[in-house]
């Protein structure tokens, strides 16, 4: 991140976002909405003192809730760049008119009540998606407590619990009471692989870093034992089934094959309760703390953008590419390129093979002269074109733009977004519109051509 | 209903490794050892799941299990078993400890058979087979199982009748005083 900040060809924008994308590949036209930082960037030195004096305190959402922070903020300790954000809902100033301290405390003077939204809108050759994931919200299973218990957390929760910059500086507690814990239970597939509440896929990287959290508990705090309840575990890269078998064989982690049924707090210890069906048996256990490996979902706002950039989306909300084994990165619009978890659950080693992938597609893409296209494109014959535009209204791809040609008013196909789905020339009503090697000639001709009487076949039956 | 604890749920494992050197962690369940036994076709539990008890210290169904006692040591299990596990050995463990802590053998039969045919190494080097016959047959309450076969056995000098003693029984005798003395040790020192 911090090496990229500094590279003369990117320029990084956060806390923006793109509202709007028009155009076509090597001409995006892409808007921008640069949200008011009330920071000015030049002038921070990233020195963090208005953080530590800052009175407003807020759930940390970095923490998982776990921690507070304050209404001027980093996102997360090493966060890019080092320059903070005052978040206006919270702060006390842009509240009730009060406070002022960190503009006190700046001693760059960098604090900009001020700053107002602007709006820039700039072109671009190619664009890349890779907006991430969402957790899947525990509170739909009420048998684990639906979120109500303490001590019930999600798998990103204990993730900040053991980092020593953390929340609880890397002491490993039970939130309801601070007490350290000693027997921990994950669970996983909570909301993967359940049709009834959750998703029917398989969130792909719980498996590990479950695996990767008990061993890290045992290293760091060898009284604790971990308790794994699982359906299968799924470990299929490098060196990823080794690393299963020395959490259960060097590190002692209990793994039970079998999906936790309910979670019932009576008031000191968790009392989890599921079945080994290795064993044939129901299984109790006394838990401190519980960990939910919550499923990978699609961000909430991930079906707006997908619309907003013609991206084609599947019934969760992931991001389609347009062949699943030999296009993976492309989206169905031309030089609009997917990458990571927005499209499907996937793990960091995926993740970054994705991202490598659409950069370099980019570079080819950059690096040609010219383009090539399929030959299947729509074709306007201008001289039938009455100018009604209905293709316009049906064209998924916004290839159909109004032209003038001699005065009139014609349609025109934007040959590098038109993709050749012949919905334009099924609509137009004139038939000025035929898609390449399929014009409605053709296609008639093929249809009847079965149906044409053989003469000689004709012959033999009126003979017999 | 199976609670597990985390201060005894290892403890079953680490004692049978003690015992017998495999380390029953490593079982990861493929059911190989199960599908190729001999016996399990006719038990409640495949020796996978006697694996499976082990691991989840669960003494009470892996020591009064019948596969335990049943169990022919033919080591079909042993010879597949993907992680290299001595699953015959484990048995011979587990049968080593129900005795120990004061279990009866879920099979009484095949214990009194074993018992009886351990007595006859012990005072002949090798089996009496006759002698073996009748005193399996007292002891099981049915002296005149199988007396028909006798004759026939008899004739084709299958068994003999007298015992027949082994030269160096004393090496034999050596052998079973270091059994003892490893029973008596279980015995005594006990774990939970």
């Amino acid at each position: 991140m911090t090496e990229s900040s500094h590279h003369e060809n990117i320029e990084l924008l956060t806390y923006s976002e793109v509202i709007d994308v028009k155009g076509f590949v090597g001409n995006f036209d892409v808007t921008i909405r640069m949200r008011p930082r009330s920071v000015d960037m030049s002038r921070c030195t990233g020195c963090g003192d208005c953080l530590t004096k800052c009175p407003a305190k807020v759930p940390s959402e970095a923490d998982q809730g776990l921690g507070t922070r304050r209404a001027i903020y980093k996102p997360f300790s090493n966060a890019v760049p080092n320059v903070p954000v005052i978040d206006r809902d919270h702060c006390i100033y842009f509240t009730k008119g009060k406070c002022q301290i960190c503009q006190k405390v700046c001693k760059a003077g960098a604090i900009n009540y001020e700053q107002e939204e602007t709006i820039r809108t700039e072109k671009f050759g190619a664009i890349i998606v890779a907006t991430g994931f969402s957790l899947f919200d525990i509170s739909k299973y009420g048998e684990y407590g639906g979120g109500r218990y303490k001590d019930v957390i999600t798998g990103l929760q204990l993730e900040r619990m053991i980092d020593p910059n953390g929340p609880t500086g890397g002491r490993l507690v039970r939130p309801s009471d601070g007490k350290p814990a000693k027997s921990v239970v994950f669970v996983q597939c909570v909301g993967s692989r359940d049709e009834v509440k959750g998703m029917a896929y398989c969130s792909k990287v719980c498996c590990m870093y479950t695996a990767k959290q008990a061993i890290l508990l045992k290293d760091h705090f060898p009284e604790t034992q971990s308790y794994v309840f699982y359906i299968d575990i799924r470990a299929t890269g490098k060196n990823y089934e080794e690393f299963i078998l020395r959490a259960q064989r060097e590190y002692g982690v209990v793994y039970l094959r079998g999906r936790v049924s309910k979670i019932h707090d009576p008031g000191d210890k968790l009392e989890v309760y599921g079945a080994d069906t290795l064993a044939g048996e129901s299984v109790k256990i006394n838990a401190d703390l519980v960990v939910l490996a919550s499923a990978m979902v699609p961000n909430p706002d991930a079906r707006d953008l997908a619309r907003m950039l013609n991206i084609p989306y599947d019934s969760y909300g992931f991001y389609s590419e347009i062949h699943p084994k030999l296009q993976p990165v492309e989206s169905i619009t031309r030089g609009m390129f997917i990458a990571g978890a927005c499209t499907f659950p996937k793990d960091i080693p995926d993740s970054v093979m994705m991202g490598s992938a659409a950069a370099a597609k980019v570079c080819t893409l950059f690096a040609a002269d010219e383009l090539t296209v399929e030959p299947k494109l729509a074709e306007v014959a201008v001289d039938k074109c009455v100018g009604c535009f209905n293709c316009v209204d049906v064209c998924p791809y916004d290839a159909i733009q109004k032209d003038t040609v001699s005065g009139r008013n014609v349609a025109r196909v934007i040959q590098t977004l038109c993709q050749g789905c012949g919905n334009c020339a099924s609509t137009c009503r004139s038939g000025a519109l035929d898609v390449k090697g399929f014009t409605d000639k053709a296609i008639y001709a093929q249809i009847s051509a079965p149906f044409e009487a053989d003469e000689e076949e004709e012959n033999a039956y009126a003979g017999a | 209903m199976l609670e597990l604890d985390a201060e005894h749920v290892h403890n079953l494992s680490k004692r049978v490794k003690e015992l017998s050197g495999d380390d029953v962690t490593h079982c990861i369940q493929c059911g190989k050892c199960s599908g190729g036994c001999t016996v399990a076709p006719d038990m409640e539990e495949i020796p996978s799941r006697i694996m499976r008890f082990i691991q989840l210290n669960m003494k009470e169904r892996a020591l009064t299990s019948s596969m335990v006692w049943t169990c022919s040591s033919c080591l079909t299990c042993t010879a597949r078993c993907p992680e290299g596990i001595d699953i015959a050995k484990v048995m011979n463990v587990l049968r080593m400890m129900c005795l120990a802590e004061g279990y009866t053998p879920k099979e009484k039969h095949i214990h009194v058979f074993n018992r009886l045919f351990i007595d006859m190494i012990k005072k002949y080097g090798r089996v009496y087979e006759l002698g073996l016959m009748v005193q399996n047959n007292m002891m099981a309450m049915t002296p005149f199982r199988d007396i028909g076969l006798l004759p026939a056995i008899l004739k084709k000098r299958k068994i003999g009748l007298l015992p027949h003693k082994v030269k160096a029984l004393g090496e034999v005798k050596e052998l079973f005083k270091k059994g003892q003395t490893f029973y008596k040790r279980m015995k005594v020192e006990g774990w939970k």
